[in-house]
């Protein structure tokens, strides 16, 4: 036990400690002096359009994808219950993407979605359109990760769902099917209530880590054009390790924290309100 | 009587009709999960004029291996490829060695501050990732361990999800099998080395699988820890050489599909641990 708590003292809760006091420092690396300025890190975020840039992109790009993802994922799981050969082998394709890192993935999807070499505007090309130039364009490009995202994880979403729906006993469809139920009344008052647990679970999990999304947006568009796709982190990034403002990223990272915890907060509000058992 | 059958027969129709239609929605989807994959690995083996002239085709018209052997001349590629061998194989394995004992210690032995030590270890999950990274970048600075195998790995060679998963574990293992252990003469490190971890088997699997597959894929803290291209691995020797000169796409395409290569091979031969240890934590 000595070694994991060893690391973890050194290298997870002592910086976590650190980070704050850094957070109310003036400290770029390479300076001579760190003065203090209490909360100063944090009124100068208030005021910054960059912050308030990426926050609001981050925002859009989880709130988009963890949506489409749950319906997704959760239409998807519904669709492939069955232990049949054609059930299991859509359902390995699907989960796939899983597994491979957002790099490649990103590397792939921005060539694919490159309008000149692209197979994605040599199918628009076919059909006689343009090739759209989909990660330079300053409305398409947050569209654009959001839909790569989507693409990679709802294979993920949809082996968590699939856990759930295991779960449901089989007894309640019948008893309501006795009861004259009809297919959308089974999914709207057996199956989602049921697996109310599973939902709360995936959305949590799937909206933490799009909070935290770096490695499509540093890949694919490295959070041009233009600002348009910049997210906390990517900011954090850049700031902390590119500018080296040490102080001001570590408050960046704590709003972070901050957001990551409400809003887990909420959702945790959210689905114990519609507690009916 | 004859409404009856009509209905009954209407009834067949649509029961056809919606299968149907879901089959068919499944099919786009695997194509539009699949297509990607075929460009990529297709892709590796075009020419460049070929990727300009014919976007709209999912095979080379000629095969050429220039985008493999550009990997190996225009990048430290075999360089890379080690690196992350070394960073995902032997952090997973000291992961699977502390995580297990630090699991065992929760699990099974009496101390004073085991609880502590215990939401400790569950309170660090709670904090994001990006909150430690600057930090530790300074400690790994002041240490000299920036662009060495030390400063990659050390700080990730402990996981607290794989703690707090194996607690559960061994937890579920009766206590009587260490106290007939111990009647036999066995001390602790015999009961967790013979007892304990071999009925772990499958839990030491999938902690064993999710981090070697996390550890091969992350692109945030190798970029962050290294900055020679000597110590890169393949996720940000790739992101590096891609933003500097993509002046050959099959080139880029190899490597990913040579970085792809043996998780997809994990895959085909474990993919049950896959599952499992995503439905089960819902870590990726």
């Amino acid at each position: 036990m000595a070694p994991s708590l060893a690391i973890l003292g050194v290298f997870v809760i002592w910086p976590i400690l650190v980070s704050f006091w850094y957070s109310l420092h003036n400290w770029t690396i390479g300076a001579t002096d760190e003065p203090w300025v209490g909360f100063g890190n944090y009124v100068t975020l208030a005021k910054d359009p960059q912050f308030w840039n990426a926050l609001g992109n981050t925002l859009v790009f989880t709130v988009a994808s963890v949506v489409a993802l749950v319906i997704l994922g959760f239409l998807a799981a519904s669709a492939l219950t069955s232990e049949g050969l054609a059930s299991r082998i859509v359902r390995s394709t699907f989960f796939f993407p899983t597994i491979v890192s957002l790099t490649s993935i990103g590397l792939v999807w921005k060539f694919l979605l490159d309008p000149d070499i692209g197979f994605v505007g040599g199918i628009t090309q076919f059909f006689g359109a343009e090739p759209i130039d989909w990660l330079q364009s300053t409305s398409l490009a947050l569209p654009a990760v959001i839909f790569v995202d989507v693409w990679k994880n709802v294979g993920f979403t949809m082996i968590i769902f699939l856990a759930g729906l295991k779960g449901v006993p089989q007894e309640r469809y019948e008893a309501a099917r006795l009861d004259g139920a009809n297919n959308r009344q089974l999914v709207q008052y057996i199956t989602i209530p049921s697996i109310r647990p599973t939902l709360l679970f995936a959305t949590m999990i799937l909206t933490i880590q799009s909070l935290q999304v770096f490695d499509l947006v540093y890949v694919m568009t490295g959070g041009g054009p233009l600002f348009k796709t910049d997210t906390l982190v990517t900011l954090i990034f850049r700031d902390g390790f590119v500018n080296f403002q040490t102080g001001y990223a570590s408050a960046i990272s704590w709003v972070l924290f901050a957001v990551i915890m409400a809003i887990s907060g909420v959702l945790l509000r959210v689905f114990r309100y519609n507690d009916v058992d | 009587m004859s409404t009856d059958v009509q209905r009954a027969a209407r009834r067949r129709q649509a029961g056809a009709v919606g299968p149907a239609i879901k089959w068919i929605l499944l099919g786009v989807g695997v194509v539009v999960a699949l297509v990607p994959f075929i460009w990529m690995v297709s892709g590796a083996f075009r020419s460049e004029s070929d990727l300009f002239h014919n976007p709209a085709s999912l095979i080379p018209t000629s095969i050429t291996l220039h985008g493999f052997e550009g990997v190996w001349q225009e990048l430290p590629f075999l360089r890379l490829l080690l690196n992350t061998v070394i960073f995902a194989g032997v952090t997973t394995l000291a992961c699977l060695l502390f995580d297990s004992m630090c699991a065992y210690a929760l699990a099974r032995l009496r101390f004073r501050g085991r609880s502590i030590a215990f939401v400790l270890v569950i309170a660090t999950l709670m904090v994001p990732f990006q909150v430690t990274l600057i930090p530790v970048f300074i400690e790994l600075f002041h240490l000299n361990w920036l662009n060495t195998y030390q400063g990659l790995i050390i700080p990730r060679a402990t996981s607290a999800f794989g703690i707090f998963l194996l607690r559960q574990f061994f937890i579920s293992i009766p206590t009587e099998l260490d106290e007939a252990a111990r009647i036999d003469g066995a001390g602790h490190w015999r009961i967790y080395w013979q007892v304990i971890l071999p009925l772990s088997k499958p839990a030491l699997a999938t902690v064993a699988l999710l981090n070697f597959m996390n550890l091969w894929n992350d692109l945030l803290w190798p970029l962050v820890v290294t900055t020679s291209p000597d110590m890169r691995t393949l996720p940000a020797g790739l992101t590096l050489f891609g933003g500097e000169h993509i002046t050959d796409h099959a080139v880029l395409l190899a490597g990913a599909t040579i970085s792809l290569l043996p998780l997809a091979i994990a895959f085909f031969l474990a993919q049950r641990y896959f599952v499992a240890g995503v439905a089960t934590t819902g870590l990726k």
